[in-house]
């Protein structure tokens, strides 16, 4: 009755019910495919899966479920997000470290230190000994020197015929799961005020009549402007280097961000706003848009929030030349000052807490270029910032 | 019951095929996203065509009401008429204007009926829909009458993905998404629309056409629609083949380079690609 495959999917953390589940099999008693697999493959999907998004892992709990996967470290691979595993930096050991790696015991055990670990760690990793992500000489994760090592992600390791669900065709159409959105969800609400613009396209009852008792009943008409959702939002987030530790929280926060608006547009950056910005983080040094064209582009009308630890050196934001990563000939205190004046809505959610913002010295630079409007990213924070955008 | 199983203008693939025959069987709303240009809309119309019934279509807009889908009633032209004395203000069913929804519903055959671009229409839009495309039913307020549908209708929506749509929504649909066509199915959508096109120019095209899609950073790559319009042009300037052989498009922009990039700035990326390969080469 594939109680046991709703339940793989369910553990795959796919959004399935059990009304989906109820429709899969009303469509094979009624006999819309019978007696293959592919066409139970694509039944399946399109009856359990309702976002292109979740296709990558239901290929992956599927394949699982049908033990057609050689291993089943792949199953829990996928639960990695593939962002840990880019090479950002290659580390070279020296040959003591190499030998420790060596004393790490059999490729078994390796697996089973593999499962336990996934459990227990949260975040993105870089360096150091333990942990999975690049870099560094943990046996897991890739680029980094282990000769027992586990590569997770990367190039595959079948390179045998593959069945549609071995394709991965959809592996970059993945999100983040929506986890943990729903409170902010509530807060971001509120910004949804709804702002009575546009033209009159709805008959005012009251003030109808009203005019029309004072006509003498001939009946005039009277319209009022409709109401919609009107607020525009701009957030620009900061990526990379710091705020690698804050990544699961911001993409809970624009997961959650990009489903309540009509206006919404987003950006990243590295530490300080520049002359450059960019969509995709992945190829951020192809395909960048100069700010200038943003600020063009975005009218005062939106209020924008920027998401970032600001926790860099004082000159960053201070001198020209200050990037750590490029030749800026602006300093980040010219552009931040560009900013407010295009946007007078502005505020800054920073993930690391109130009270440890006095001790860096960037974080308190930042914090009067906003005009004090700098809030913690958690519920109260961002309603507060929610409460000084609307106002 | 007959199947779909595309036509002689429309390629379905396997999984398209499928999708649409399980909604058909289920009488389920059928769900359809992929990117624009690969043929979601015409879907609707091909199906209808196939299967011998009419198509209604419903075109969403970023105005666009639920309720208009249903029915709108006139209060204003009532009132109006009541002032002019008009004898037809007595009846209140004169002022009801039938929805796409309605007439599907009240149809004397089973009809296919495509909302197109649900995601254009406001975030609540697919919520104020939920009970009239699952019962099927829905009642007029002004007239206390019920419509319910006699055959229920084929429900095709496409959406393009600019706004997420509710959970509930969705739970209610089956969802395919249309992936990009691999070169395979792309060689059968051509001959489709061009059958008398020569194998070795299509095979020209084709590959002049995928190594577009490949150049990074494109604001907007060409998709089924524009390749389709671009050997339509290719056919009717009757460039040779010449010009698309053993010719990357670093070295020379294709012909009529106009059909495939809908951007300036994606055209100019191409020319500034090309420049540099002249210079290195």
């Amino acid at each position: 009755m594939l109680i046991d495959f709703f339940y793989t999917l369910k553990k795959a953390q796919l959004p399935v019910t059990v009304k989906e589940l109820l429709v899969l099999l009303e469509a094979l008693e009624k006999q819309v495919v019978f007696a293959s697999i592919d066409e139970f493959y694509q039944l399946s999907r399109l009856c359990m899966i309702k976002d292109e998004k979740h296709f990558d892992r239901f290929d992956l709990a599927f394949g699982h479920y049908f033990h057609d996967l050689a291993m089943i470290e792949d199953f829990e691979s996928f639960l990695i997000p593939h962002d840990w595993l880019k090479p950002d930096w290659i580390k070279q050991l020296s040959d003591e470290e190499k030998a420790q790696i060596e004393a790490l015991g059999g490729f078994e055990k390796l697996m089973e230190t593999l499962q336990k670990r996934l459990e227990e760690q949260q975040k993105k990793h870089q360096g150091g000994n333990k942990w999975i992500g690049t870099g560094g000489t943990s046996p897991f994760g890739h680029s980094g020197y282990n000769p027992e090592g586990v590569r997770i992600g990367g190039e595959s390791r079948h390179n045998r015929a593959t069945k549609v669900w071995e394709k991965r065709q959809f592996k970059n159409l993945d999100g983040r799961a929506e986890l943990n959105t729903r409170s902010m969800k509530m807060a971001l609400r509120k910004l949804r005020k709804f702002a009575r613009t546009g033209a009159a396209d709805e008959l005012d009852l009251a003030s109808t009549i009203k005019s029309t008792a004072e006509n003498a009943g001939l009946l005039d008409l009277k319209m009022r402007p409709e109401r919609h959702n009107a607020v525009k939002l701009l957030v620009f987030f900061d990526v990379g280097g710091s705020m690698d530790y804050h990544i699961q929280q911001c993409e809970e926060l624009f997961t959650a961000v990009k489903s309540e608006f009509k206006h919404l547009e987003y950006f990243y950056f590295h530490n300080c706003v520049y002359e450059k910005l960019w969509k995709d983080n992945n190829r951020r040094w192809q395909e960048n848009i100069s700010t200038w064209d943003v600020m063009h582009t975005f009218g005062s009308d939106y209020h924008v929030m920027i998401v970032g630890d600001a926790a860099m050196s004082p000159y960053e934001i201070t001198e020209n030349f200050g990037s750590v990563e490029h030749m800026n000939e602006e300093s980040g205190l010219l552009w931040m000052q560009r900013l407010t004046n295009q946007w007078k809505k502005m505020v800054w959610l920073n993930p690391v807490p109130e009270e440890y913002w006095s001790y860096t010295h960037s974080t308190q630079i930042m914090r009067k270029l906003v005009n004090q409007q700098m809030f913690p990213l958690n519920l109260n924070g961002l309603q507060d910032a929610i409460d000084s955008l609307a106002k | 019951m007959t199947k779909f199983t595309g036509s002689e203008k429309y390629v379905a693939t396997d999984d398209l095929q499928l999708a649409v025959n399980a909604s058909v069987t289920l009488q389920r709303p059928l769900l359809i996203k992929g990117e624009p240009g690969t043929g979601k809309t015409m879907l609707a119309e091909e199906v209808a065509a196939a299967m011998g019934k009419k198509l209604l279509s419903w075109h969403i807009k970023s105005t666009t009401k639920a309720q208009q889908g249903l029915y709108e009633y006139d209060a204003v032209s009532r009132l109006r008429d009541s002032q002019l004395g008009d004898a037809k203000v007595h009846d209140i069913k004169n002022y009801i204007k039938q929805g796409m929804l309605w007439q599907a519903f009240n149809a004397e055959e089973q009809v296919v009926l495509l909302i197109d671009e649900i995601d254009k229409a406001d975030i609540e839009f697919p919520n104020d829909l939920l009970v009239e495309l699952d019962k099927m039913e829905f009642s007029v307020y002004e007239t206390g009458e019920t419509i319910k549908a006699i055959h229920r209708p084929i429900i095709i929506i496409t959406s393009n993905n600019e706004k997420e749509l509710p959970d509930a929504f969705l739970r209610r649909c089956f969802f395919h998404y249309i992936t990009f066509p691999d070169k395979k199915t792309m060689e059968a959508i051509i001959k489709v629309h061009h059958p008398e096109l020569k194998k070795n120019m299509l095979n020209a095209a084709l590959e002049v056409f995928f190594e577009v899609r490949e150049v990074p950073g494109l604001k907007k790559k060409p998709s089924t629609s524009e390749l389709i319009d671009w050997i339509k042009l290719l056919v009717a300037d009757d460039i040779p083949i010449e010009a698309l052989q053993n010719k990357s498009i670093k070295e020379a922009i294709p012909p009529l380079y106009g059909a495939l990039l809908k951007n300036e700035q994606d055209v100019h990326m191409l020319q500034k690609l090309a420049f540099m390969m002249r210079r290195q080469g």
